[in-house]
């Protein structure tokens, strides 16, 4: 199984207002927090390593493209 | 029963060993270096394969404090197989029960006994000088067994057949040839200086405070372990019990901490009363301080484990944290490993060859426990303020979330590390299940004797190899190369009658443990790990397994 890249949310637009409105009337780290504990229940719920190793592989890529074009 | 020795108190005297009056250096098969649990295990695992061993210690005391104090299965089998394990069972506590908090909460428990059907506990606990104790006075049984206190190895000069060893003694110097050096000198090894090799690794930035404490507290035997508690607050902090009331406290102090100014009884006493104190039910107890000290420690190990004739085992060889009790465990599981080899190589039964398998081998186990020890180390001491990050948030959902707890490592569970690649396995040539594959050290399981009482299989396991029959009355007459031992057990499965000389798995532990069917056969070296496993093997198949495990192919 490949980690799925295409799109996948049921409803995205009702994802992104669920996602923000949980960090509401948080502090930065408890928003770092809260952002953490999801981390580890959604990678749980992925449960294969194969598939999490591709997830940090894509998330670590991304924020590497973002950097080169920061210093650009 | 027979007083009990004060293992601590015990000086040996340095005798006078005709080899310092010899005109020419006098010759032995082997001499070890280094008379701690490792050194001893090596010494004794040789004398009962009739191998003579020079064993040199330079002072004459045990172990100077508790030290190690977790002795896992594995290792107690070790010591079974060397006839100390069962002083050391009945001395040592017993636990299985572990609990893990964070902050003042308890997050979970666990219980190592889920896993039952072995003769041996998943731990005890038993302070180090009472296992050199244990070593020491097996030793002193076996008249192969030169045991020479006070005697400091000073120079190493390595040649093409042999070593030839500068020994420092009260009555000055002496030199020693030796056919094969097993340097078993601990962490700081001075062989390994002398032949100017280094460990290397992690080092890491952090300090602990290991408080041995006297005190009668209502508690059972149980593993406590806390992540940030209040009376220790952004650090942890252990808890665990030892035999003669003694409660090994181990306090995680920082890097910054002076160990000169923590090591003062007036700065280890404030301590352990914020600990006690923060409990009901060990509130007030009166203790005792025993012994403390203040350490740090690196996860390294050297490139190679053996350099031409001398071969490095336990702390010498490799080193880690103390999380998991990885430290003395490996190190005893190294000198399993060497003994077999060395006796057979010396016999002239094998080639120099299965030499270098010790150090494959070994070096393969000290990546998994380094690997381990690492981990949990990471965990306990988060090394940057995203690590610490995660750290929390997997404490803070183990609380409520199963699946977290998987996450939470305060240590794992030391377990022998299965040989997967070793060039002594014979590959699978059928399909089989289980953990029991080439390379696992054997899993114990319970079984009738062929006169009706009840035993356990590894009990029943020869000092050669032992082939497990099962269900089937193959003889295997004529599998053994020259001179091999090797012992073969027919076992019976469950609801069988026993024929003469037949085993039998009443409870059918040991058809599930190692996947049998009727005409299996698992072939175990002498170490006890499995190197080859069959539906139907031909003799020949058994022999040829026999011959990659000497390293003869």
């Amino acid at each position: 199984m490949n980690l799925i890249t295409t799109p996948h949310l049921s409803a995205p637009d009702d994802f992104y207002e669920a996602l923000i409105a949980a960090h509401h009337d948080l502090s930065v780290a408890q928003s770092h927090a809260l952002n953490a504990r999801l981390v580890l229940l959604l990678a749980n719920h992925i449960g294969t390593q194969a598939v999490l190793q591709q997830a940090l592989d894509a998330a670590r890529d991304t924020n590497d493209a973002s950097n080169s074009r920061v210093s650009l | 029963m027979p007083a009990e020795v004060d293992f601590q108190r015990l000086r040996f005297e340095y005798a006078r060993s005709p080899d310092q009056d010899a005109p020419a250096p006098a010759r032995h098969p082997v001499v070890v270096v280094g008379a701690g649990p490792v050194g001893l295990t090596l010494a004794i695992d040789l004398a009962q394969r009739q191998v003579p061993v020079v064993l040199l210690d330079n002072d004459n005391t045990l172990s100077t404090g508790s030290r190690a104090i977790c002795f896992a299965k594995r290792t107690l089998e070790i010591f079974d197989r060397l006839g100390c394990g069962d002083a050391m069972v009945a001395k040592g506590v017993s636990w299985n029960v572990g609990r893990v908090f964070f902050r003042d909460a308890q997050l979970y428990s666990f219980d190592l006994l889920a896993e039952s059907s072995h003769e041996r506990p998943a731990f005890i606990n038993l302070q180090q000088y009472y296992v050199e104790g244990y070593l020491a006075q097996r030793a002193a049984q076996l008249p192969l067994i030169d045991l020479r206190w006070s005697n400091k190895v000073v120079g190493v000069a390595q040649h093409a057949d042999h070593a030839l060893l500068t020994v420092e003694t009260p009555d000055g110097r002496y030199e020693l040839v030796a056919d094969h050096v097993v340097a078993c000198d601990g962490s700081r090894s001075s062989v390994r200086e002398l032949i100017g090799q280094k460990a290397k690794g992690r080092v890491f930035r952090d300090r602990f405070l290991i408080a041995d404490v006297k005190m009668t507290l209502d508690q059972p035997a149980e593993r406590w372990f806390w992540f940030d508690p209040s009376f220790h607050p952004n650090q942890s902090v252990l808890l665990h019990m030892q035999p003669d009331g003694v409660w090994r406290i181990d306090f995680q102090l920082g890097w910054e901490a002076d160990p000169e100014v923590e090591k003062r009884p007036e700065n280890i006493i404030p301590r352990v009363k914020a600990l006690l104190a923060h409990s009901a039910t060990m509130k007030d107890a009166p203790f005792e301080l025993e012994w403390a000290s203040v350490y740090t420690f690196a996860c390294q190990r050297m490139e190679r484990f053996r350099h031409g004739r001398v071969l490095f085992s336990g702390d010498a060889a490799h080193g880690v944290s103390p999380f998991g009790a990885r430290g003395a465990n490996s190190g005893v599981q190294d000198a399993d490993n060497l003994g077999w080899k060395l006796a057979l190589v010396l016999q002239g039964i094998a080639t120099d060859a299965l030499l270098d398998t010790y150090a494959d081998e070994r070096e393969y186990a000290a990546d998994e426990n380094i690997k381990h020890s690492t981990r949990a180390t990471d965990f306990i001491t988060p090394k940057s303020e995203i690590s610490r990050l995660f750290r929390d948030a997997v404490l803070d959902l183990a609380r409520v979330y199963p699946f977290a707890r998987t996450l939470v490592n305060s240590g794992r569970r030391s377990v022998p590390a299965t040989l997967h690649d070793s060039t002594l396995n014979t590959p699978d040539s059928a399909d089989f299940d289980g953990p029991m594959c080439p390379g696992a050290a054997a899993a114990d399981a319970p079984l009738t004797l062929a006169d009706g009482r009840e035993g356990w299989l590894l009990r029943e396991l020869s000092d050669g190899f032992s082939a497990l029959v099962f269900g089937s009355d193959a003889s295997l007459h004529g599998a053994a190369p020259h001179g091999v031992p090797l012992k073969v057990l027919h076992i019976g499965p469950c609801g069988d009658k026993p024929a003469p000389g037949q085993l039998i798995d009443h409870d059918g532990v040991i058809a599930e443990r190692y996947d049998l069917l009727p005409g299996s056969v698992v072939l175990l070296r002498p170490d006890q790990h499995v190197c080859a496993r069959w539906r139907q093997p031909s003799t020949e198949a058994v022999r040829h397994a026999m011959r990659r495990a000497l390293a003869m192919h």
